[in-house]
């Protein structure tokens, strides 16, 4: 019970939260809702006591990537931004795909046959702490794919330092 | 359902809650005290006397000044976005107090003992930025937009070499649990200072950077921006951003006390010789209390004099609670509340010193300019913190895998770390000022 309202708690905010950031017109509110939305998204990853992920959630997506946005949104000169015409002249084929990704998800729930009460999480005693989880399989098992990866990524970075720098 | 179940189902919730409480409401006092400390400190080192016109030595000084934030008339400018201006220092300070629910103050007091609690504070305490960056915007003022841009940047930079220093201690405790780290200190036998010295040291630096303090204190530097991103504030929402900002640095103190220097632990503590030390809590405290006496009757005015003789009376007391669980006889209630009392003591103690070491270093160094910052914190601070990590790797290889003594594969690593510094400052001071110029960038926008 106590989880459902939990659950319910979450998903409201992160959906609300969600609409708001595509409707607002003023991008820097947009980009707080963003925040808020995903903020609520990791409430419902702690409520699920995946702990690792709650955190890691608001540290890369809430306190890195939401951050950058608004650094760069405020050197945007916004009265501008205001009065153009936005990304809205293709709404027929985004009202399409709306009406088909909520046609599988009505799919979806009615072949599920699941309650309206969200699942009770597995009792933490059950659980593995997960962040030793995460490291394992990131450090043992999958090593060399996530080294592998995180040399792309250092290239991908140095090369776009290297591109916007102005003189080498 | 009857009430008696009710209670049963809330009883886990219900030390938390009190503890929350009990930080929610004294975290306003602390830092105003903290401000009067700073001031006085300041006033001792510039040879003057600082506040003294409100209550003895100036002791009410926090209060007048709450009083005098809470009555000013509340300003928010013409063209500000008015929903973001008033909501910024709200996300400071939320942010701020959130980080102190996983700090173990003592074995006993403390929020939430979380799992991935070390993760936690840093994650949160880093969302403070979006009340900085965001209040600096809503101002609608060249000068607010570019301190929170300034201090947007310094965090970020900054946060990414405290992030290392702190994966070192990481490295040392295995653990992300506040309340594990510091058993893993107990256990060890020494605090991480003594295997991570140069750790402690890049925490530091990039601590002060990160709370906006002097040195580092480029987002709101007067000469240059008024008052940064607090310019078009005014009242209590300033206040409010005060607030967040000394609760920063309760914060960053904590962090440091508790991966550092071993938390609430006593200093010695798994030694018998050195537990005389348990004294020195109510010693201090009659010390105080004994001073206080001292001052009280040369106060110009009578009731100065009684609040004198109050503040003496209540350090009194707080010896006295300190000495209690130590006279007690062995196994009652009394005597098994000392770890709990004591721990509070020292953890609490540890702060307030490493606070005094930011307001030292605040009165002694000139502020950085804003290209030697960035310098600082990417072609200093960074390298070095990267080298340390694998350091302490090392040391712990060569310690487990080896078997060599904890102090001699700590030694040998801490002067190759030390190596590698003395190498990045020789690099950086060749450098010519072109490369560094460009970190203006921030600052140009």
């Amino acid at each position: 019970m106590l989880d459902s309202v939990v659950f319910y708690f979450f998903a409201t905010l992160t959906v609300i939260s969600a609409i708001l950031v595509i409707t607002r017109r003023n991008v820097v509110h947009s980009a707080i809702f963003l925040a808020t939305a995903l903020l609520a998204t990791a409430g419902i990853f702690l409520s699920l006591h995946a702990e690792f992920l709650f955190i890691v959630q608001i540290i890369v997506y809430t306190g890195g990537i939401t951050v950058l946005y608004v650094f760069v949104i405020m050197l945007v000169n916004l009265d501008v931004a205001l009065h153009q015409v936005q990304f809205n002249r293709h709404w027929l084929v985004a009202l399409m795909l709306t009406l088909v990704l909520g046609a599988q998800v009505a799919l979806a729930l009615t072949l599920s046959r699941g309650s309206l009460y969200a699942l009770p999480p597995a009792p933490v005693s059950a659980l593995e702490p997960n962040t030793e989880q995460v490291a394992w399989s990131l450090f043992h098992t999958y090593m060399l794919p996530f080294e592998l990866a995180s040399v792309l990524l250092l290239v991908a970075m140095i090369g776009a330092v290297v591109m916007s720098k102005k003189r080498v | 359902m009857n009430a008696n179940l009710i209670f049963e189902a809330l009883r886990p919730y219900l030390l938390p809650v009190l503890f929350a409480l009990v930080i929610v409401a004294l975290l306003p006092l602390v830092a105003g005290y903290i401000v009067l400390v700073e001031r006085k400190v300041m006033a001792d080192m510039q040879v003057r006397l600082g506040p003294m016109r409100v209550g003895p030595h100036g002791l009410l000084q926090p209060i007048a000044d709450a009083l005098k934030l809470l009555l000013k008339e509340d300003i928010i400018p013409e063209s500000a976005d008015k929903f973001i201006f008033w909501v910024a220092p709200l996300i400071s300070v939320t942010a701020a107090m959130l980080a102190l629910s996983a700090m173990p103050i003592g074995p006993f007091f403390q929020i939430a003992d979380l799992n991935v609690g070390l993760l936690f504070i840093l994650g949160v305490s880093a969302l403070g930025i979006f009340g900085i960056v965001l209040g600096g915007w809503a101002s609608n003022s060249h000068y607010s937009l570019l301190g929170a841009l300034r201090s947007a940047a310094q965090l970020v930079s900054y946060e990414t070499s405290a992030g290392m220093a702190v994966v070192g201690t990481l490295l040392l405790a295995g653990t992300l649990s506040t309340r594990a780290i510091v058993q893993a200190q107990a256990d060890y036998g020494a605090w991480f200072v003594f295997g991570a010295p140069i750790g402690f040291f890049i925490y530091l630096v990039a601590s002060i950077a990160e709370t906006n303090r002097a040195p580092f204190d480029m987002p709101e530097a007067e000469s240059e921006l008024v008052a940064g991103y607090m310019t078009e504030y005014s009242g209590f929402r300033w206040a409010l951003y005060f607030l967040a900002e000394y609760t920063n640095m309760v914060v960053v103190s904590s962090i440091a006390t508790t991966l550092f220097l071993g938390g609430w632990l006593r200093p010695f503590s798994g030694t018998p010789l050195f537990n005389f030390l348990d004294g020195f809590p109510s010693l201090l405290m009659l010390g105080i209390a004994g001073y206080c006496f001292y001052r009280a009757p040369k106060q110009p005015v009578q009731v100065q004099k009684l609040f004198m003789v109050a503040v003496g009376l209540l350090c009194g007391a707080v010896a006295l609670v300190m000495a209690a669980p130590l006279l007690a006889p062995a196994g009652s209630l009394v005597a098994s509340a000392k770890p709990g009392l004591h721990g509070a003591f020292w953890f609490l103690f540890k702060v307030s010193s490493y606070i005094y070491v930011f307001m030292w270093l605040r009165f002694t160094f000139p502020r950085y300019r804003f290209d030697q910052l960035m310098k600082l914190g990417w072609q200093f601070l960074l390298p070095l913190s990267i080298v340390n990590v694998a350091g302490i790797a090392v040391a712990l290889t060569l310690h487990r895998g080896l078997g060599w003594p904890l102090s001699a594969s700590f030694s040998l690593t801490t002067v190759l770390t030390l190596v590698a510094a003395a190498w990045l400052v020789r690099v950086g001071e060749k450098q010519p000022v072109g490369i560094a110029a460009e970190g203006e960038m921030a600052g140009d926008a």
